[in-house]
């Protein structure tokens, strides 16, 4: 395989795992479930350039055309069998 | 401005587009404390207000907003938009497409921008696209097959190789190798002669013509340079640089190529994105595809309508599409995919598996004749009579 990083590509924004405080901090700011969240497969090529882990939640920062920045979570989990 | 302002202006509860727009316009323009705290105040309330309100039924929106400018698209065009020479679907085909998250669009494009070394130079940039563009070995040689010996002769013309900076020896080492690999041919003996720049292909069974045919089809075939999937390259300048266009989409092994910039390099398949670089950048495709198919038609749909489509589809990690087999027909509700399509078979699997509708979205509430849970429907008053002292 060769070593290109993904996070370097200018369609993937900075993807971050979110410490368990700020976890805690996100789901009682909006009342959330981690189950809520949007999801991220944990051998999707971002989530694996960072190291991710089934169970973690990734801060997403993305660039948006009407806000400028943008924050979005997504929480890791396993890839369904077929 | 002071650094007192900066600093209010950065703890502002407002996106971080509208904090730059508002330094921009007050910068170097002599402002007081009080008419700073106005202005302030008068964004953030003008901020507020642009806000979409709590239940709002914004899926019905948006699907308003795209589906009626929707209308007026070209139902089939094939044009070649944008470079000359590569075709590529757009309008109303491309945008099915897009939405239906096909695994394989119709017309696989990628756009290649080129490391500095390379942009500059039409001839660097030429090289580059050598090794991208899928090129059998007839293109460099010439191929004869010889009846009489049961042999496919395959002369090999320096100055093409040359021209196309592959050497000769590399050839004919891989072509029977990729023969074997590639095409899963493997019924034949080759012979290698190095100083004549020559191979010659026999058939395992020298008596049969049919054999000696098909080995000779293959051998024409076989792709000796570049990368299978991608049929032709166009390098055309734009702005200061030359950039290639593809005709074959093939990211993984593209990026592996010397001189391709990894980072600005895109294909149009939205599902190879989602493979290769990850679901957030496959929704970022998806905006950006399906924006520039509207806007190639003169259509201006606002992008936060696309944005909650991309974002609805990339919810589950995966790209899904929008119908029966994607946002559609994965729904809680039995009632509400009921509604959709197939109402008995949904029907009777909810049966047998004992499902329960718990009447959370709108189509359930409709159909069973309550309130929906949407605007000010959604919300529940409790009134609390003040206690006499």
């Amino acid at each position: 395989m060769s070593t290109i990083n993904v996070l370097d590509h200018v369609m993937v924004p900075e993807h971050k795992i979110m410490s368990e405080e700020d976890v805690q901090a996100l789901f009682s700011r909006y009342h959330l479930t981690s189950d809520q969240l949007p999801k991220i497969f944990h051998d999707d090529p971002a989530a694996k350039a960072i190291k991710a882990k089934i169970g973690d939640v990734i801060r997403i920062v993305r660039f948006s055309q009407t806000a400028g920045i943008a924050e979005s979570y997504r929480l890791v989990i396993k890839r369904p069998k077929k | 401005m002071d650094a007192s302002m900066e600093e209010q202006i950065a703890t502002m509860p407002v996106p971080e587009k509208t904090k730059e727009q508002l330094r921009a316009s007050i910068e170097g323009k002599a402002i007081t404390g009080d008419q700073f705290s106005t202005i302030t105040a008068a964004v953030i309330t003008e901020y507020e207000r642009t806000r979409i309100e709590a239940c709002e039924a914004v899926g019905i929106v948006a699907a308003q907003s795209i589906g009626e400018p929707g209308t007026q698209m070209t139902m089939r065009t094939f044009h070649y938009a944008g470079v000359a020479e590569i075709n590529v679907t757009l309008g109303l085909p491309r945008l099915i497409e897009i939405m239906d998250a096909r695994k394989e669009p119709s017309t696989p494009t990628m756009t290649i921008y080129l490391r500095p070394e390379f942009r500059g130079n039409r001839d660097r940039a030429r090289e580059v696209s050598w090794q991208i563009e899928a090129a059998p070995l007839h293109e460099f040689a010439d191929i004869t097959t010889d009846m009489e010996n049961m042999q496919v002769v395959v002369q090999l013309i320096i100055a093409q190789c040359e021209k196309r900076k592959i050497t000769p020896a590399t050839i004919m080492e891989n072509s029977p190798k990729k023969i074997r690999e590639r095409r899963h041919y493997r019924d034949f003996e080759h012979e290698i002669d190095e100083a004549k720049a020559l191979i010659r292909f026999f058939p395992k069974d020298i008596e049969s013509y049919q054999n000696l045919f098909q080995l000779a089809d293959h051998v024409r075939n076989v792709i000796v340079q570049g990368i299978n999937d991608i049929v032709r390259v166009v390098v055309r300048k734009e702005g200061e640089e030359y950039v290639l266009y593809t005709e074959g989409s093939n990211l993984k092994d593209v990026f592996e190529v010397e001189g391709v910039d990894i980072s600005r390099t895109r294909s149009n398949n939205i599902s190879e994105t989602a493979d290769i670089l990850g679901i957030e950048a496959a929704r970022n495709a998806i905006i950006h595809e399906a924006l520039s198919t509207l806007n190639e038609q003169g259509i201006h749909v606002d992008v936060r309508h696309l944005m909650l489509v991309a974002d609805m589809m990339c919810m589950d990690g995966e790209v899904k599409q929008i119908g029966r087999h994607g946002i559609a027909g994965e729904k809680e509700s039995v009632l509400s995919r009921a509604a959709f399509e197939v109402t008995v078979n949904h029907l009777l699997d909810a049966a047998i598996a004992n499902e329960v509708d718990e009447l959370n979205g709108v189509t359930e509430n409709i159909i069973v004749g309550q309130p929906i849970q949407l605007g000010t429907g959604d919300v529940k008053l409790i009134a609390k009579p003040r206690l006499r002292v």
